[in-house]
């Protein structure tokens, strides 16, 4: 018998149609499906691929007061995500098989979406040893991303010798692009604001030349690089240049920056302090259209918790990072859709489709029979107005409390398991499936 | 006006009204009555998170000639390498009974985010935060540029305020830029181009890379002080040459207007960016501004705690 049935339920070409899930997986489309364990009747509303996120902080193990790995993929669920990407920099550093084991284990006994731990590059996130790529590759969590997000892998050599080593196990790196003698003790975008208020500025130029850098090392060894959170114009055009070279590269942008910008710390409320930082009104508009154009392949959340007491205190001295997950879609939506910029076949692409292509994550991205039941539903015409002590995270620093934004998520379905209905979690969650699991 | 944060947040009355304000004082108190009640039985505290000894001791001694009670509360280094948070160390002193806090921060924004976060009641006067502002810095500034162009009283235009140093690390360039500009006058900022902010193109000042070219036509020359951790990093060559392209040697000294004044917020370098011949010469207003500093601080201090009219000679308020 049919596990769930959802009923009416509208494709991106705007036909309606019912989906028949079994087995965690989609059984059937068409209309006028009938008989199941559980029927839901979605209305009308948007069905979509539950999206990828390929730049997540979930905290553990180590900083659990901010998130936990069940905390972070309850976000994730609300937010429409059925796939997520934990990022290396956990205390201890993922940067060994052990350790991304234990991510992963937490990830299938939280059950409400996949949790695909990222390896580091070097041990300790330190740059100066290569971490076991190839230990973490081979481990059951099967990493084929490493990045030593929040920091960057500065030295050439190292980024070379990276990006030629993880060919074998067909690895990616997220390069997180920050030359770090350019920013040292920065605090905020270089420009006008930061002259103004008196914090030291982050300039462009410390993300782009590692940019170009890495962009002519991936093609000299011909590698993949992946360039985590874009956010200047400048970053964008060499992004699309390398593209028009053929070099294997791609990009990510994240809500945050498509749509904030640096003048929002003249107040010095820490809630905006974010690495990369916000940048200016033109650099916004060029991450925009380089989404728009595919020259940024993906958003990405670079959701990142902390708990009160590291925002609530003078702008030098707070962590930087904002959290993401579940504002993530009605950002790109009031940045990219309410602006005509995109419609919501890119949005599916770059928010599910492109995302588990880049990093191998085949049961996600698609809407077909026979792939796993990973889908959300979405009210692309409801608003609904941020209240950061309604979220899952077990953090509250959200720089978009108190703003009204478009689209809510209404239903998530991970491997056919309502793991949200009506914006709430269910308590629902997958208990695995060894026919479902993604290899 | 509740704090005193920004001079970006004062109009040129507010300003002139603090100038007006610690005149009125200065006269009172230059009688037989050197200190006034009206501050008796408030408390100001001092919350010094940087090395500031004589911001600390001018604040000090103007709230003592008001009569208030002064609480000096020194924590070198960040909150968060003392171990307690700016919000608790602001709260605990405020339970003791604070009325207003005067902080120095090294970290910019910090006296916004003390007033503005809803942690405390007490005014707050920002005493110099990171990079940002020196409010009290700037308004002593402009007494004393006014005492010596009485033409000028409320209105600068016509003036020529040549700032000289390190303008990208600099609260005082900050708040006086801000504050001249204001008041009408001109400003240069004077300086190698690795010492000047980026954007610096957007602010109301003009700027040049030669204090030789403009010397001659200021009538006000503020040398800023080369902090000590600026001479390894490479903004300047050494101090030799920064001493001899933006110090204010025998040369241009004899090339300044005469009736122009050299102004310094002090501590100075004697020999890097002045020479002593330059900070000791007739033209040198920095003992007077020390002194102002007590006057505007007294006046900032009177205004914030709700001072309504300024007791004339002789009567007790």
């Amino acid at each position: 018998m049919t596990q769930v049935l959802i009923k009416n339920a509208r494709m991106l070409d705007d036909h309606i149609v019912d989906i028949a899930i079994t087995d965690g997986r989609i059984y059937e489309i068409g209309s006028d499906l009938t008989g199941a364990y559980e029927v839901v009747d979605v209305a009308k509303k948007l069905v979509l691929p539950g999206f990828v996120d390929l730049h997540t902080h979930l905290r553990a193990p180590g900083k659990e007061n901010s998130e936990t790995v069940l905390s972070g993929s309850q976000a994730a669920a609300r937010g429409g995500y059925t796939a997520l990407s934990a990022m290396a920099n956990t205390s201890p550093v993922a940067d060994t098989a052990g350790v991304v084991e234990q991510v992963a284990r937490l990830g299938r006994e939280a059950g409400i979406c996949d949790v695909f731990p990222i390896g580091a590059v070097t041990v300790g996130l330190k740059g100066e040893v290569m971490a076991e790529m190839s230990a973490m590759a081979q481990s059951a969590a099967k990493v084929r991303i490493f990045s030593d997000d929040g920091n960057c892998v500065s030295d050439p050599l190292m980024m070379r010798r990276a990006l030629e080593y993880v060919k074998s196990f067909d690895g990616i790196i997220a390069q997180h692009a920050q030359e770090p003698a350019l920013t040292r003790d920065s605090q905020m975008n270089e420009g006008v604001v930061s002259s103004k208020l008196g914090l030291k500025g982050w300039p462009s130029i410390a993300e782009e030349s590692i940019i170009a850098r890495d962009i002519l090392i991936a093609h000299y060894v011909g590698s993949r690089l992946h360039i985590c959170h874009l956010t200047t114009a400048g970053g964008v055009e060499l992004v699309r240049w390398a593209k028009s070279q053929g070099i294997k590269v791609t990009a990510e942008v994240t809500p945050h920056h498509l749509l904030l910008t640096d003048t929002l710390a003249e107040s010095y409320d820490a809630v905006y302090k974010v690495n990369p930082p916000l940048r200016t009104q033109s650099d916004v508009l060029a991450l925009r259209t380089g989404l728009a154009d595919g020259t940024i392949d993906i958003v990405a959340t670079d959701h990142a918790p902390h708990p009160i007491e590291d925002k609530e205190c003078e702008w030098n001295a707070a962590a930087f990072g904002m959290l993401g997950l579940e504002t993530a879609l009605s950002v790109v939506v009031e940045s990219m859709i309410s602006t005509k910029l995109m419609d919501w076949a890119r949005l599916s692409s770059v928010m599910s489709t492109t995302p588990a292509q880049i990093a191998g994550y085949t049961e996600h991205g698609r809407l077909a029979v026979g792939g796993a039941a990973n889908l959300t539903i979405i009210d692309p015409d409801s608003r609904w107005s941020v209240d950061r002590s309604k979220s899952s995270s077990r953090s509250v620093n959200t720089p978009f409390h108190g703003m009204e934004l478009p689209a809510t998520v209404v239903h998530t379905f991970f491997n056919g398991v309502h793991v949200v209905n009506n914006g709430q979690i269910t308590g629902n969650r997958y208990e695995g499936n060894s026919k479902v699991r993604s290899e | 006006m509740k704090n005193l944060l920004s001079i970006q947040d004062l109009d040129s009355a507010s300003i002139v009204e603090i100038l007006n304000t610690a005149r009125e004082l200065a006269r009172i108190t230059d009688g037989p009555m050197k200190k006034l009640p009206t501050l008796r039985g408030r408390t100001v505290v001092n919350l010094f998170f940087e090395d500031s000894t004589r911001t600390r001791l001018s604040f000090e001694a103007a709230a003592k000639r008001l009569s208030a009670d002064v609480i000096s509360f020194s924590a070198k280094g960040s909150s968060v390498s003392k171990g307690e948070s700016l919000k608790d160390t602001a709260q605990t002193l405020e339970a003791m009974g604070a009325d207003l806090i005067v902080i120095r921060h090294s970290a910019s924004g910090a006296a916004k985010r003390l007033a503005e976060s809803g942690w405390i009641q007490s005014a707050v006067v920002n005493a110099g935060d990171g990079m940002h502002e020196h409010p009290t810095q700037a308004l002593l500034d402009a007494y004393t540029i006014r005492a010596h162009f009485p033409d000028h009283e409320n209105d600068f235009s016509g003036l020529h305020v040549g700032i000289v140093g390190d303008i990208l690390h600099s609260r005082v360039a900050r708040s006086n830029v801000i504050l001249l500009n204001k008041l009408g006058a001109t400003v240069t900022l004077i300086a190698p181009p690795t010492l000047l902010p980026i954007g610096v193109s957007q602010w109301p000042v003009q700027v040049s890379h030669s204090l030789d070219e403009v010397i001659g036509t200021l009538d006000a020359v503020m040398m800023l002080r080369i902090q000590s951790e600026r001479m390894n990093d490479s903004f300047f060559p050494s101090e030799r040459e920064y001493s001899r392209d933006f110090g204010l040697g025998a040369q241009r000294l004899a090339a300044l207007k005469k009736e122009a004044i050299i102004m310094h917020p002090g501590p100075m370098n004697r020999g890097l960016e002045i020479s002593a011949a330059s900070a000791d010469s007739p033209q040198s207003v920095i003992l007077e501004q020390v002194a102002n500093g007590i006057l505007v601080r007294m006046a900032v201090l009177y205004l914030l705690l709700g001072g309504t009219r300024i007791p004339t000679e002789g009567v007790l308020v």
